[in-house]
């Protein structure tokens, strides 16, 4: 099994720490993890990408140009990376901000209005964890008790009493994600 | 096993180096390497061995702090990226005449000039050529995973010790800023000074009563000293060719054709690889891991069955003139690369191939 996604959107949507949780996510279930951001100057203040493999062999290259799951969440990454989503591979998107709607009729797009739902939850910062969790719903390649584990690692001490509202918000995500027919 | 974590390069060379009993670190931020130094001030390693770590005013600076350290005896080392380690190879020239151990790593980035904060791997000829001035060497690691930032740290000491040489760690952007699983090698405890005055007879420790003064310097005026310097370099350079060659062969059994290339490039190539050998195509992939000395011997054994080489590159083409030497035209080297910080896809890689080397 290999799966290989690219995450993208604007710096400070925690595009990059949903990518190193889900790399720690694959470490905890014995996997080969490889984690490679944008670090370009897109990242002070546009753009910020990431891309994540995880997969049950050595991995060969970091960088890819095609990909299994493509995770968007501005306009920018849309035009940029719908294209690069393998055929027959999977899009999920915020609506949020969106003023062109992925169309590729050879893919299969989902919606998770993450933003929208942060707010009305009251938890802005864990934003990126609806997302991710509406990730998982659609492809169930971490399991849920793995990413709790890799939140453990990856966030400092001082923010562990966060994880349940991370965890919360990662089960919000599964229930709200919606496959869109184009 | 030693501790399993989940690092950057960069960060991984910085543990490494607490790790391997590293006494000084000089350094200077730049990127797309700052977080070495960056990790190692945040890491505190002067509580948890002693270690220096200092930041200094420049990579001048920095490189000649590594000169004066490494004349004690000391390990030491430094980091940079692309112009960086170019204001450092007046101070590496001098270290390399002085017959000084230590370790640098460039984490490349594209140039020339201030180029682009992207990677690169035009730093080749800078490595294995020279850089400084006069007929010296440096050791040349190419690492191709986290996991390699940090094995080679370890490695690098061994050698510059051994041979009483500078070694460098080329990496580049890529393995500099990407995350994966690295295990981390057990910690080595630092030097004391009594162990310096045994292994490195050589080093400025303070003379006794009974010894001459030991006197680090890359200066003979005299030109038949000189040339007992300049022979001993050659003489010890030909030791290091003959034994410290490491190369990877990925599906080189029965090649029919070879991809040749190092670090990123490597990982990238190995993609087009399992890609191609998918379609029936028989191809090989040797990684160059040192750089200097070049694995020519290796290239050269390959040729009775391989009928075609593409060395790739990210840049105009350097490391190729040390493949066609290694060919001596027996079969035909194509060169691909990109530049100024793009990157090659695997496809692409493939296409080339197929192009100029298997002829589709």
């Amino acid at each position: 099994m290999t799966e290989e996604i690219i995450i993208a959107g604007f710096g400070g949507q925690g595009v990059l720490s949903m990518g190193k949780i889900l790399a720690y996510s694959g470490i905890m279930q014995d996997q080969e993890v490889s984690w490679m951001p944008s670090y370009g100057p897109e990242m002070r203040g546009g753009t910020a990408n990431v891309t994540v493999i995880l997969s049950d062999e050595r991995i060969s290259s970091p960088i890819l140009h095609f990909y299994d799951t493509a995770i968007i969440l501005n306009q920018q990454s849309m035009d940029k990376f719908e294209p690069s989503v393998k055929p027959g591979g999977v899009l999920i998107y915020d609506g949020n901000g969106i003023t062109r709607h992925p169309s590729r009729k050879d893919i299969h797009i989902y919606r998770v209005d993450a933003a929208d739902e942060a707010t009305r939850l009251g938890l802005s910062k864990i934003f990126n964890m609806i997302v991710l969790g509406g990730y998982m719903k659609v492809k169930p390649v971490v399991r849920l008790e793995n990413v709790i584990l890799g939140l453990k690692k990856s966030l400092p001490h001082r923010y562990h009493d966060l994880i349940p509202d991370n965890e919360k918000a990662i089960l919000r995500g599964m229930e709200i994600i919606e496959e869109v027919k184009v | 096993m030693g501790e399993l974590r989940l690092m950057k390069g960069n960060e991984a060379i910085g543990e490494a180096a607490i790790r391997a009993g590293v006494d000084a670190y000089f350094g200077y931020p730049i990127t797309p390497q700052s977080e070495v130094i960056e990790y190692l001030m945040a890491e505190k390693p002067h509580e948890r061995t002693g270690m220096v770590v200092l930041q200094a005013e420049s990579e001048v600076a920095s490189i000649n702090m590594v000169y004066g350290a490494a004349a004690t005896g000391k390990k030491v080392m430094t980091s940079s990226s692309s112009p960086g380690v170019s204001l450092m190879m007046e101070g590496v020239s001098y270290i390399a005449g002085a017959e000084l151990p230590c370790v640098l790593v460039n984490v490349v980035r594209g140039g020339p000039g201030l180029g682009t904060i992207q990677p690169s791997q035009a730093d080749y000829f800078q490595a294995t050529k020279g850089g400084g001035h006069g007929d010296y060497r440096m050791i040349v690691l190419a690492p191709a995973s986290v996991q390699e930032m940090s094995d080679f740290i370890k490695l690098a000491f061994e050698l510059a010790f051994r041979y009483r040489n500078p070694a460098m760690i080329l990496s580049d952007g890529v393995i500099g800023q990407m995350m994966e699983k690295v295990v981390l090698f057990d910690p080595i405890p630092r030097w004391t000074e009594e162990e310096i005055i045994k292994m490195s007879p050589w080093a400025t420790t303070g003379k006794p009563l009974n010894r001459e003064r030991n006197i680090i310097t890359s200066l003979d005026l005299q030109p038949h000293v000189q040339e007992q310097r300049n022979i001993r370099l050659q003489n010890k350079y030909a030791t290091i060719q003959e034994k410290e060659v490491r190369c990877e062969k990925i599906a080189c059994d029965d090649a029919e054709y070879l991809i040749v290339a190092y670090g990123s490039s490597a990982r990238i190539a190995q993609k087009a690889l399992d890609i191609a050998r998918a379609q029936g195509i028989r191809l090989g992939l040797l990684r160059a891991i040192t750089l200097w000395p070049f694995p020519t011997k290796q290239i050269r054994e390959l040729l009775g069955h391989v009928k075609g080489i593409l060395t790739v590159e990210l840049s105009s083409g350097q490391m190729v003139e040390d493949v066609r030497l290694a060919v001596e035209g027996r079969v035909n080297v194509e060169f691909y690369g990109r530049m100024g910080g793009m990157i090659y896809t695997p496809e692409e890689i493939l296409g080339v191939l197929k192009a100029k080397i298997i002829g589709e």
